[in-house]
């Protein structure tokens, strides 16, 4: 994937929603590049500017300065027709779904073509056909109010692939919905990525969707491109204080332990290392011994990672020799600092 | 009672149903366009137009303010141009029309007002223009909303058309006036009110039928 052209390329986009009294920068000069056909995943915090950046790639908000440049063109100077015309190579799913309550989820997703003038014989053919690939064929009939939100999602994702798009933008589309539901759509979207060879890009603030299927990540912070890159990399080793915080809560949870007034470190090992009794070793190597405070498993990007919080001991020589022996066997260790948390 | 006055009751009836009916349906052909660009020219939407939006509002305040009564009145003389009288039905048809036009327009508005913007968004984002998205998607969406609306304008119409025969309109008014207030007949008072109430309520109870079948 790494040599495909670049569908989207965003150069030094700001956008700053202003009123009379203040100023916010909602987007800050952010310059990335999303490939064709990756899934490419934008993360950050409630309030960190990520809905504006997603709204700007199909031109539903503006740029203040900088461009966006799809597929060669630079959205900002498309005049309007250009610009809807554009809009229908670049589909888009919603948080809260945003079907029409009063038409059934087969006119729903016929809508697109309705649009463009597309015969109703042919409409309902094509919209049949996107039923069956989000597994609602039977619910054609259907109106949107008998759906549950799982449901809801899928006919939405059935009515963007009906134009057959280039890029499908998804707006937080799981996060209205509980975890296994949250999977299937997700791996609906996975599904869809590999089969159509369609470029997804997706907006959320829960790390877990990330690493479930994106293959690059864009950090974003206050505005700010805080770290990009792909999402092994940096769920192994992340660079930037926003990225840490990001990947923490999720090894934290409800940890009971007070972490912070202790040496605690995270540390990662791959498929590889996993099957190695890498504690066990180093209490026989070195005679020093760390305490497990948290431990899991994960799929990354379809690679399984550990992860583990551990404490190491406060004396400052033995806690050297075990940092020691992390980094010489290639785990180097995180510390989390109280920022981190925080 | 006498016959003659039933029958006079049973034309009323016809009348006050004509110039409701017909004056309903020509301030809805008014009203709709107008709710529609009231809505859609206001701030953050998707025809944004600050000056147009004020004249809009504006209108429908001025109109609405000014008591049916005294529009009746002040209207006669665009009515008799239109109509070539300022009596009888026919004539009562133009003052309600215009008297009803500024009601339905917000009405219209409050409807639409009720759809979120995601509905606007998602129809952006799917390439449609201005016109696409208040055919196909907010009309659609509101529509259960402005049929229950349309059942609350027709009464209020109805209202409005028993006032008329004031200056006289046709119509149950003008009955219940003539008869009941001018001639101290209280059973045709009574008779008329108990009819008007009658017509009221099929108005209102088959507006919120229909409403109710057809929202999903």
């Amino acid at each position: 994937m790494a040599d495909t052209k670049p569908i989207y390329q965003l150069n030094n986009v700001t956008k700053v929603f202003k009123d009379k009294t203040s100023e916010v920068r909602a987007v800050d000069d952010i310059s990335l590049e999303i490939k064709e056909g990756e899934i490419f995943g934008i993360i950050g915090m409630s309030g960190a500017g990520k809905s504006t950046l997603v709204r700007m790639l199909n031109r539903l908000e503006d740029v203040t300065s900088g461009e966006v440049v799809f597929d060669g063109k630079v959205l900002g100077n498309l005049n309007s027709k250009e610009t809807r015309t554009t809009r229908k190579q670049i589909a888009m799913i919603f948080q809260s779904f945003n079907l029409l309550s009063q038409k059934t989820v087969l006119a729903n997703v016929e809508i697109p073509l309705k649009l463009v003038g597309v015969s109703k014989a042919q409409r309902r053919e094509k919209a049949l056909e996107m039923l069956k690939i989000v597994g609602l064929e039977e619910k054609a009939k259907a109106y949107p109010a008998q759906l549950s939100g799982g449901q809801k999602q899928r006919v939405a994702i059935a009515r963007a692939l009906v134009m057959n798009p280039r890029v499908l933008l998804c707006d937080e589309a799981t996060s209205a919905l509980d975890p296994k539901i949250t999977e299937e759509i997700l791996n609906l979207l996975k599904d869809i990525n590999e089969r159509l060879k369609l470029t997804v890009v997706i907006i959320t603030h829960e790390m877990d969707v990330i690493e479930k299927i994106c293959h690059r990540v864009a950090i974003v912070d206050h505005g700010k491109l805080a770290e990009i890159g792909d999402v092994k990399d940096v769920f192994s080793n992340p660079k930037s204080e926003a990225a840490k915080h990001l990947i923490l809560p999720t090894v934290t949870g409800d940890n009971p332990f007070d972490m912070t007034i202790k040496k605690c470190y995270r540390i990662v090992f791959d498929g590889r290392a996993a099957t190695e009794p890498v504690i066990a070793n180093l209490v026989k190597e070195t005679g020093e011994s760390v305490n497990i405070l948290s431990a899991n498993t994960r799929s990354v990007g379809g690679i399984g990672y550990g992860q583990m919080i551990v404490e190491f001991p406060l004396d400052p020589r033995a806690h050297k020799i075990v940092k020691d022996y992390f980094t010489k066997i290639g785990m180097e260790p995180m510390e989390i600092s109280k920022e981190v948390i925080e | 009672m006498t016959s003659q006055i039933w029958s006079l009751i049973g034309n009323g009836v016809l009348e006050t149903l004509e110039m409701t009916i017909v004056s309903t349906i020509l301030a809805y052909i008014i009203g709709v366009p107008y709710g529609i660009l009231l809505k859609i020219t206001g701030k953050g939407e998707i025809l944004e137009q600050k000056i147009v939006n004020s004249i809009l509002a504006l209108f429908a305040n001025i109109f609405r303010s000014i008591p049916f009564l005294i529009l009746l009145v002040f209207l006669i003389p665009f009515t008799r141009a239109i109509v070539g009288t300022s009596i009888g039905t026919e004539a009562s048809i133009v003052p309600l029309t215009v008297g009803a036009i500024p009601i339905i327009a917000r009405m219209v508005e409050q409807s639409l007002n009720e759809i979120p913007y995601g509905i606007t968004e998602a129809a952006k984002s799917m390439g449609a223009n201005s016109w696409q998205i208040v055919t196909e998607f907010i009309l659609p969406e509101a529509m259960p909303s402005l049929v229950s609306g349309t059942a609350i304008n027709m009464a209020t119409v109805l209202g409005y058309s028993a006032m008329a025969g004031c200056i006289g309109g046709g119509g149950l008014g003008a009955i219940a006036l003539n008869y009941g207030y001018y001639r101290y007949q209280k059973d045709v008072l009574f008779i008329t009110v108990f009819i008007l109430i009658v017509i009221v309520q099929i108005i209102q109870e088959s507006g919120v039928f229909t409403a109710k079948k057809i929202r999903h």
